[in-house]
């Protein structure tokens, strides 16, 4: 890793000054911790901020305004007061766990930040199993809820917990095999050589339908709409999280939203160029910038989708993911598999990173996702034309019962 | 016997997590705390897989142990109603188990580890320094015809079977 | 580098650990979470073995994620088949569960 910008320079200044050299070591490594933990801490707040306004212009109204200009403190407004709200503990709770799962909550959003490559240089851990790390973390996210509805000591927040992890196991599925799509075609599990690879053409232009399964996914899999059955008022109340209060339940929703800017910046490393951009080769920091502004566009869509969709119930959520998904996800795996061994013996495979070397393979590919596309559309509109008729069935039949003497009215 | 590195801290808190979460399982009464204490236990062994410079197999640890299985569990232990405070928690002959328990120890640990790797032992060599192999050669192991590819094979053929046999025993026949 | 035998010690400590386990508790899905603890230490000397003996060999990592996908398959069944005992008999200690037919 030469080429890497390390803070081991620091732990040389401190081994001359006489420190011993491992202690040297951790004590730099947990500086880049906090280096690399402070920027989700930090965005949580503008993204409170962005969703409460992008929610308030969709429903045409301003959204906060009054707090700083534009309403940008209401979020620091917002934490002073959870602060200060108290701390209470239900009767016959579970003490120790039911403190233990808001931190979960929080840790299991931050430590995927580990991972991410934020420019060529800068990456928190540079693991050659990047993807899996990061699998396992949302993996790590089903302990909290089980515990925070257990340790509540309420039937309703069980519940609200088992309805919950029954949606995120199920999404685990199509989220893990459409991410194989893209560890295919880079051929390595790491972040940062994934995004290296990314060089030529996007991965999004050369696997769409992955892409889309993914986002899909990972809307399912942080809870938000329109699968946010799970917390949305009207539903369960507040399904798992609903004896928490204060800060404990700052914390769920803090780890909620940057799990959900996670998810957008995840989806934008692997399919949509990660830093890349024009310039970053020379001038490294300007990667930050690209990746900045890629995320945002992906969750600004995630947010308009977020007051747009309706919500789906768990029964069409489960349907949604068995039936639909999960084989979409199997055949585009097996489709890439095969059109990337047939690139292989046609030869055209990308050796340099430039776009003309990358067209072939990205045309070939392009064309098998869009034929997938196209037999997937062809099978909802199949299954949708079937579901009319049933409706249509059903109402002839019941107006052809309607033998009542008072002819209804205003048919 | 161990120089103070960070290799050794990191040795003795991941065994402190394997060794404490196992205690915990057997002797709690709390089966939601068993379960936590298990959790613990699965870390531990996740710590010890990237010690030993086999990350892949740290991760699948968390993907699969924790990630499925300790929830499974969690689940089994809440649909079976027999949660928190157990009437008995050992059975009559916990105390044979027990000595059971430590003669097995003592008899590996004295008969087989420390003669022949311990300190003194016969096969005390320097362990092999550098590993070359990375994830790229376990991959393609398991699809090689030459090595793992039929167990491969067959692994996945249980997999299928046992997800569909645990859904026919666990399904609701009485409506 | 820390030597071999520690990594066996304590794979063989859970090892035991595990073994009480199973012999002396009565619930069954208690039994269950030894039986995995028993796995797991099965999986330690595997990698241990794997790393300081022959690590050019991929064998031990392998045969670790065989292990893996075995104790996975075992815990389905095995929980899924305490569920229908449960349902039946309303009573998850493995006491109970003594007739071979009822």
């Amino acid at each position: 890793m030469e080429n890497v910008c390390s803070i081991n320079n620091l732990v040389a200044c401190l081994v001359q000054s006489g420190m011993n050299p491992d202690l040297a070591n951790l004590l730099t490594a947990l500086g880049g911790v906090v280096l690399v933990a402070t920027v989700p801490l930090v965005t949580v707040i503008f993204l409170i901020w962005i969703e409460r306004k992008v929610a308030a212009r969709v429903q045409d109204r301003l959204g906060p305004n009054r707090v700083g200009p534009f309403g940008l403190l209401q979020s620091v407004a917002d934490a002073v007061k959870m602060i200060t709200k108290e701390d209470i503990t239900p009767q016959g709770a579970d003490k120790f766990i039911y403190n233990l799962a808001p931190i979960i909550a929080f840790a299991s959003v931050v430590l995927i930040w580990a991972v991410i490559p934020f420019t060529p240089l800068h990456i928190g851990a540079d693991l050659s199993i990047g993807i899996l790390y990061f699998v396992a973390v949302a993996s790590i996210g089903t302990i909290k809820i089980m515990i925070a509805g257990w340790s509540s000591n309420n039937k309703y927040a069980l519940l609200g917990a088992f309805r919950t992890i029954a949606q995120l196991l199920s999404y685990e599925v199509p989220l893990v095999l459409s991410l194989l799509v893209p560890v295919m075609i880079g051929g390595t599990l790491g972040m940062q050589e994934i995004v290296r690879q990314q060089g030529g053409m996007w991965f999004f232009f050369m696997a769409p339908v992955a892409a889309i399964m993914f986002f899909i996914a990972n809307l399912a899999e942080t809870g938000r709409a329109p699968f946010d059955l799970l917390e949305a008022e009207s539903e369960i109340i507040a399904g798992y999280n609903i004896e928490y209060s204060g800060f404990k339940w700052g914390m769920f929703m803090a780890g909620e939203f940057m799990h959900a800017f996670t998810a957008c910046l995840l989806t934008v490393v692997v399919f949509f160029g990660g830093w890349w951009g024009p310039g970053v080769e020379q001038i490294p920091v300007l990667g930050f910038i690209y990746l900045g502004l890629k995320t945002a566009v992906i969750y600004l869509f995630a947010l308009v989708l977020r007051s747009t969709v309706p919500r789906v119930r768990i029964d069409q959520l489960m349907t949604l993911n068995w039936k639909w998904l999960v084989p979409i996800s199997v055949a585009n795996v097996i489709v890439t598999a095969f059109l990337l061994q047939v690139i292989k013996a046609l030869g055209l495979t990308p050796q340099s990173g430039d776009l003309i070397a990358a067209l072939p393979q990205t045309i070939i590919l392009l064309v098998g996702n869009v034929l997938l596309g196209v037999v997937v559309f062809g099978f909802i509109g199949r299954v949708g034309r079937a579901q009319r008729a049933a409706d249509q069935a059903v109402q002839i039949h019941t107006d052809h019962d309607d033998h009542s003497p008072v002819p209804a009215v205003g048919d | 016997m161990l120089e103070f590195n960070a290799q050794s801290v990191a040795f003795i808190v991941f065994a402190l997590f394997s060794l404490g979460g196992a205690l915990g399982v057997v002797t709690t009464r709390n089966l939601i705390h068993a379960t936590l204490y298990l959790i613990l236990s699965l870390f531990g062994a996740a710590g010890f897989f990237v010690l030993l410079s086999a990350p892949f197999l740290a991760a699948v640890q968390i993907l699969v142990y924790i990630g499925a299985i300790a929830i499974l569990i969690v689940f089994a232990v809440m649909l079976t109603r027999s949660m928190t405070r157990l009437r008995e928690l050992y059975n009559r002959q916990w105390l044979l188990s027990g000595v059971v328990g430590v003669a097995l120890f003592l008899l590996l640990m004295i008969g087989v580890i420390l003669p022949v790797w311990g300190i003194n032992g016969s096969h005390v060599g320097k362990p092999v320094s550098d590993v070359v192999t990375t994830t790229v050669d376990l991959g393609i192991a398991l699809v090689d015809q030459n090595q793992y590819v039929l167990p491969f094979e067959v692994a996945s053929l249980l997999l299928t079977a046992a997800m569909i046999g645990a859904i026919v025993i666990a399904r609701d026949d009485r409506e | 580098m820390i030597p071999l035998w520690m990594y066996l010690a304590v794979a063989a400590g859970l090892f035991c650990i595990g073994t009480y386990g199973v012999l002396s508790r009565r619930n069954a899905v208690a039994v269950l979470m030894s039986v995995e603890l028993m796995l797991n230490a099965v999986n330690i000397n595997l990698v241990a073995f794997w790393r300081y003996i022959e690590p050019s060999n991929m064998a031990g990592q392998a045969f670790a994620a065989f292990v893996f996908v075995i104790a996975a398959a075992e815990a389905s069944v095995g929980l899924a088949i305490i569920i229908s005992v449960y349902r039946n008999r309303r009573s998850v200690s493995v006491e109970d569960v003594d007739m071979l037919k009822w």
